[in-house]
């Protein structure tokens, strides 16, 4: 543990600490270009000299390790000249366009250059223009502001697993570039918008949009998959402008999916803005009460038990723990969050979450992937796998479909029968499991949405105790769902219904469950609709209540690890469209069995009584390993994959235009352009 | 002057035969069983004691060098030699030389020189654009493989080694340790940043040394002949002999091998013919390869040729390349044009030097015509101070000294051509 | 780099090396320990240039990048990096002069001139026959014998005069063998006057010592 002093402040540090990290822990902020905590270190900007006692020259505080009574001064003349220079001669050649710089107001380069700069040009020469790179719908690239700090391909190369991107040429012609003019295609590319720290690559989407003094900004969680991504939104009078990663080493680490980021154009497109009610065959704009006086007298004369609740994917925890108790009321049980027909054991929670827990990922030693594609399913989760793999080269084995993943794998076969046989111990990964130390299984709903599901989570789990993948300290159990809504509702206990029965009952109650298979509901059904989306579901209501989308409501997601977390209202909900929870709240009282709560506290304090996952915000608890599924036959159908467009899986990124390019560019677009194109 | 009988490089012209049969007529491979047989901790007190400093540039003493190589290996990884053959230095083609007219000598160092430092493996990195003289080494490690006296049983001596030649493409920074060693993993030539240092994770991650291969190629000789042989030669601490080179201006451009120490204007005489014109005729020298400060006349009257003495006068030993420039030069373009060479061969990854390489020489091209103001030639020496010492590796200082060295000597003439061209354009 | 002529030229759809070459291919990646055949990417290049009329194709980078089991791009960096490999077509004969300073002050500005006027073009450009393509280059490692200049990656010529260095070029238009080395005939790097040390071995190989007379 060396002791050093850094601008006559001593502290002690783990060995193999920087200089940089050390100062930080003081409080002090060395300036930087190219470092960034989560990447390797190329000390190339030389931004962050220090002087150091004893060195004949200053010294890259980032790539400098502490050592013993080091004594280190990073405000000195000698750091301060460095500083002053490095500066210079980045600003000879970068354009002096920060008015039209989408980066302006929060601009490393920009910032420094008043901090630490000269206060005029010495530069009398002509100044280098670079061609700019075509890197798809997202990213706006403007390469002469580029300073080669290389964050970029660094990212690419070790958090993306993008190898298409590199450092090419070398002196003042250094470019960066991809492989002869390639587009870069990966779930997380929007990541090196954020981490440019100049205008060189900004977003497309947001170009020109506002700048940064502008924006009111709101910490909030994101709801495109099930990770929970910790996001930051941007907001201008009233509307979304953009969405950023926001800091959780336990779940995003600092990154989101290009999802999370772009597809809020979604937002405010197709929005039920006003209530709607079924005149005639026609739906007809409404105010709440009449919406509220047509139920009303539906359920009046309804059956409980053919009245049922189905939630949809972006649905929130506060709304569903309404509506749960809003058809206790009614008697009935009939609520199912699985819209997606997955059939699984409900029963264990330690059968539905990711136990391992994201970060806990870091920990294994051996992956086996079943039924699924985290690069499409959730992002971050494979950026987990693929940074574990970069550290320990760790072997991972794949029973499902063959997919593209950015590490290398073992593809052992399609389906439930190369599963049985691993799970009888045979084969070369059956040994590999067995060696682990800490092996880790991860179904995907590729495996569980089928008519056997309940048989397949048997398996599963008969894999993972086969292997000892469940032990004191270790729980290397996981299912991988890919919706925000998923885990909460299990959680409520918000599932066990019998949807064929709930399709063709009295009423049936739609949350924002825009993915139900519209056809198979019965003519008679008299369906209510609450969200937020003009969608297929929405088309088939008798009522629509139009709800609230997770930029414009406090509300409780719970994400796969069992993680609750609390978004935040960031703008309010066009027109008429109010907050879920309130809708149903209000419903209750206009039918007459009011629920007891008055405010959003009191709701949660009942969600917390009736499981502490709600009461413990941010953590999670370990779920207790006991048996789940259902032992019997299984169909030999090798496993689905359930979602074949990353870019489009829910009501947001459907009605998202950008989304909707992406789609044309990365997968419908030519896969691979040539050297002959621009 | 060097007595012939002290001269290691008998054969630097090519005069006599390359071959292993020649080269043993000359003395090479001969007892080198006998010198692995003294062990490793002989090898290096030995060149410890000949006080041989590496003869790449920097100067550091070789013995020492080869003493932070662990000993063994605790963990599994191995050791290497990376001989710097990558001589690109403008000024300099002593290793040119040595590699096609005394490849053997190489060879045989290298074993000594691996063996020493407990590794079985030697890479050579060579400079792309020397491709015959490339050929020239293959051939004679095919030879030496032939012969036994490299592979499996070295000599006989039961020590395993196994030699590679490896051709770079044209990078001047390639001949920077580190650069060189991530152009032989197959990547871009980038310097890295020290610590680790190549002793401690080099090639592959692995600990190496790296060193320059006149520096090799005159180890067997000084076990062979004694480290009091090799240390009786030059002045203190500048020991040993050294291949010269002496272009430019001078009657008999040539190479020759010298001792440390000899008198600038002696080695100039002697060898390289005179200067053009009489040596009243000089306007000054650049002693030690393009990096080093040039000396104006009056220095090399008296400067000796070590590493000590030309630091004293603010240069360099260098690479030992004399470049001798008469008084017909335009000094301002012979350093404008090296100006432009630095930052050709920039490497681009530290801002610096990336940047600065080419404003200075943007501005030197100015200053070749008298296009500039006076206080730009203040604004150049600024420019060179934040450049230097900023770097990964020496690039961006050796890309201000040349500058440096230029404006010390020769402001008047800078200013003169500034004033000059003022009076032109009001004309 | 800096004087790159804009011509436009197909880029081949494949390449393959040669049953000959696959075997150097191979040699090379063995010269380097196991996992780490990345190290054979320059010599593979290199390889690609002499069996490819001097110039690497991206089809060949792609290859490359496959046989060595890297990305790309990290094959595409390496090709831009070193200053000896043409990602563009070069003329049959690519003379490379040396410009740097020792070069200089012996008087490669006069040999480039020369070669300019007599060729038609100048630095950077190609004849309109695509025999020579003129580039200018940094120090080719050969001072003492200024001025020099390099044909296609492997012969110097050495000791150039505005006037020799035109028996240069005719020679290797007319297709005739151009031996490499000095213009002037004199031995490696001796000095013209002779040698000045050695001078027994000199006299003993016949050649000239400084001071003394014709050998």
């Amino acid at each position: 543990m060396p002791k050093l002093t850094i601008d006559g402040m001593e502290v002690t540090v783990e060995p193999g600490t920087s200089i940089i990290q050390a100062a930080e822990q003081l409080g002090i902020e060395i300036p930087r270009f190219c470092y960034h905590d989560k990447l390797s270190v190329p000390a190339n900007c030389r931004m962050c000299l220090v002087e150091v006692e004893k060195s004949p020259k200053p010294v890259a505080s980032c790539a400098m390790p502490c050592a013993e009574d080091m004594k280190v001064h990073t405000n000195s003349p000698q750091a301060q000249k460095a500083r002053k220079g490095v500066i210079e001669m980045l600003l000879i050649n970068h354009p002096l366009d920060c008015p039209i710089c989408d980066q302006g107001g929060e601009c490393d380069l920009q910032d420094q250059t008043v901090a630490f700069g000269f206060d005029r040009s010495r530069y009398r020469e002509e100044k280098r223009a670079v061609k700019d790179k075509d890197l798809g719908p997202l990213i706006k690239t403007t390469m002469t502001r580029c300073i080669h700090c290389t964050r970029c391909v660094r990212f690419g190369d070790e958090i993306a697993g993008i190898d298409e991107m590199g450092v090419l040429n070398r002196g003042e012609h250094l470019e960066i570039g991809t492989y002869v003019q390639q587009m870069v295609t990966s779930e997380l590319s929007g990541n090196i918008i954020d981490i440019c720290p100049v205008g060189a690559l900004t977003s497309k989407p947001y170009e020109f949009t506002a700048r940064p003094w502008e924006l009111r900004k709101v910490e909030s969680i994101d709801v495109s998959d099930a990770v929970g991504s910790n996001i930051r939104i941007d907001t201008r009078s009233g509307a979304v402008l953009r969405v950023l990663p926001r800091l959780h080493e336990g779940v995003n680490e600092e990154w989101i999916s290009d999802k999370a980021r772009f597809c809020i154009d979604g937002l405010k497109n197709q929005r039920l803005d006003r209530p709607y009610v079924r005149v005639n065959g026609k739906l007809e704009p409404a105010s709440w009460n009449q919406a509220f006086a047509e139920i009303t007298e539906k359920l009046a004369n309804a059956d409980g038990k053919k009245i049922g609740a189905v939630a949809g994917d972006l649905a929130d925890c506060e709304s569903m723990a309404a509506l749960k108790d809003l058809l206790a009321a009614y008697g009935s049980k009939n609520l199912e969050c699985r819209q997606d027909g997955a059939q699984f054991d409900v029963s264990q929670a330690c059968g539905w979450r990711f136990n391992t827990t994201i970060a806990g990922i870091e920990n294994a030693d051996v992956i086996l992937l079943v039924g699924t594609n985290p690069r499409h399913e959730a992002a971050l989760v494979n950026a987990r796998i693929r940074k574990t793999w970069l550290a320990k080269r760790i072997k991972i084995g794949v029973i499902g479909q063959q997919v593209d993943l950015n590490y290398p794998v073992k593809y052992l076969g399609a389906g439930p029968e190369t599963l049985a046989e691993l799970a009888s111990g045979k084969g070369a990964f059956a040994e590999i499991l067995s060696k682990a130390q800490n092996p880790m299984i991860i179904v995907g709903q590729g495996a569980l949405s089928r008519d056997d599901g309940m048989e397949i989570h048997a398996l599963v789990r008969a894999v993972a105790e086969k292997f000892n993948m469940v032990k004191e300290g270790w729980n290397g159990f996981n299912v991988l769902h890919t919706q925000a809504s998923r885990v909460g509702a299990l959680e409520l206990g918000f599932v066990g219904g019998d949807l064929e029965k709930m399709l063709k009952g009295d009423v049936l109650y739609l949350l924002g469950a825009d993915e139900i298979p519209v056809g198979s509901i019965g003519k008679d059904n008299f369906v209510i609709y609450q969200g937020h989306h003009g969608d297929a579901a929405a088309a088939r209501a008798d009522v629509i209540l139009p709800g609230a989308a997770y930029t414009e409501k406090n509300a409780t997601y719970v994400n796969v690890e069992g993680r609750a977390q609390q978004a935040k209202q960031a703008i309010f909900p066009p027109g008429e469209a109010r907050e879920d929870w309130k809708i149903i709240r209000a419903l209750s009282e206009a039918v007459g069995k009011t629920l007891p709560y008055d405010d959003i506290a009191q709701l949660r304090a009942r969600m917390a009584k009736a499981n502490p996952v709600f009461a413990n915000i941010d953590t999670v608890q370990p779920a207790a390993w006991k048996p789940f599924g259902k032992d019997g036959k299984h169909d030999a159908a090798p496993f689905s994959l359930v979602i074949s467009n990353f870019y489009m899986t829910d009501v947001i990124s459907r009605a998202s235009r950008v989304m909707e390019e992406c789609t044309a560019a990365f997968l419908n677009g030519t896969k691979e352009k040539t050297g002959t194109h621009g | 002057m060097l007595d012939d009988k002290d001269r290691i490089f008998t054969n630097l012209y090519g005069w006599l035969g390359a071959d292993l049969k020649s080269a043993q007529e000359r003395g090479n491979w001969s007892g080198t069983k006998d010198i692995l047989a003294k062990g490793r901790d002989w090898i290096i007190e030995e060149v410890k004691k000949s006080e041989l400093r590496g003869r790449g540039g920097a100067g550091f003493p070789t013995g020492m060098k080869w003493s932070f190589m662990p000993k063994e290996s605790k963990d599994g990884r191995p050791s290497y030699l990376v001989i710097n053959a990558d001589e690109s230095e403008p000024g300099t083609c002593k290793d040119r030389d040595i590699i096609r007219h005394e490849p053997h000598t190489i060879i045989e160092g290298a074993l000594i020189a691996s063996f020493a430092m407990n590794s079985h493996a030697c890479y050579i990195y060579i400079r792309g654009e020397f491709y015959h003289e490339a050929v020239a080494l293959q051939k004679a490690i095919d030879e030496a493989y032939d012969a036994g006296l490299v592979g499996k049983n070295a000599c006989g001596s039961g020590w395993e080694f196994d030699i590679y030649l490896h051709r770079g493409a044209g990078a001047y920074i390639c001949g920077e340790e580190t650069a060189l060693l991530n152009s032989l993993e197959g990547k871009k030539g980038f310097p890295r940043n020290k610590p680790p240092f190549p002793a401690g994770a080099g090639l592959y991650a692995c600990p190496t040394t790296v060193n320059n291969i006149e520096t090799i190629a005159v180890v067997p000789e000084i076990l062979r002949r004694g480290a009091s042989w090799f240390a009786g030669i030059g002045n203190e601490k500048n020991r040993g002999t050294k291949v010269f080179c002496i272009s430019g201006h001078v009657n008999n451009p040539c190479n020759v091998e010298e001792a440390m120490s000899i008198p600038l204007k002696e080695l100039i005489e002697k060898h390289g013919g005179g200067v053009r014109g009489g040596w009243d005729n000089l306007l000054a020298v650049i002693p030690g390869g393009s990096s080093t400060r040039l000396l104006p006349k009056d220095l090399c009257e008296t400067v000796l040729m070590d590493f000590d003495s030309l630091r004293a006068v603010n240069s360099s030993l260098g690479t030992a390349a004399v470049i001798v420039m008469d008084k017909s030069t335009d000094i301002v373009y012979a350093i404008a044009r090296l100006a432009r060479f630095y930052w050709h061969e920039s490497c681009g990854q530290c801002t610096p030097c990336r940047e600065g390489t080419g404003w200075m020489y943007r501005i030197m091209q100015r200053m070749v015509k008298g296009e500039a103001n006076i206080e730009e030639i203040d604004m150049l020496l600024d420019i060179g101070s934040e450049i230097e010492g900023h770097t990964i590796c020496a690039h961006g200082d050796a890309s201000a000294w040349p500058i440096q060295g230029l404006i010390k000597h020769f402001r008047p003439e800078m200013e003169r051509r500034i004033l000059e061209y003022r009076k032109r354009i009001a004309a | 780099m800096a004087h790159a002529q804009k011509v436009k030229f197909e880029q081949p759809k494949e390449f393959k090396f040669s049953p000959e070459n696959m075997k150097l291919v191979e040699h090379h990646i063995a010269k380097y320990p196991k996992g780490r055949q990345a190290s054979a990417v320059m010599p593979l290049l290199d390889l690609v240039q002499k069996q490819h009329d001097n110039w690497i194709p991206e089809a060949a980078m792609q290859e490359i990048a496959r046989l060595l089991d890297m990305p790309r791009i990290k094959v595409f960096e390496v090709a831009t990096f070193y200053t000896m490999y043409n990602l563009a077509p070069k003329g049959k004969h690519h003379l490379q002069f040396c410009t740097t300073t020792p070069c200089w002050l012996a008087g490669s500005g006069e040999v480039v001139k020369a070669c300019e006027k007599h060729l038609g073009i100048k630095l950077g450009e190609t004849t309109p026959d695509n025999m020579f393509t003129i580039t200018d280059v940094e120090c080719l490692g050969a001072c003492v014998n200024a001025p020099v200049i390099q044909r296609n990656g492997d012969d110097f010529y050495e000791d150039l005069t505005p006037e020799n260095v035109i028996g240069v070029l005719d020679g290797l238009k007319s297709g005739k063998e151009v031996p490499k080395g000095s213009r002037t005939g004199r031995l490696t790097s001796l000095g013209v006057q002779g040698a000045t040390c050695l001078t027994d071995i000199a006299k003993k190989t016949g050649n000239k010592v400084a001071g003394e007379g014709k050998k």
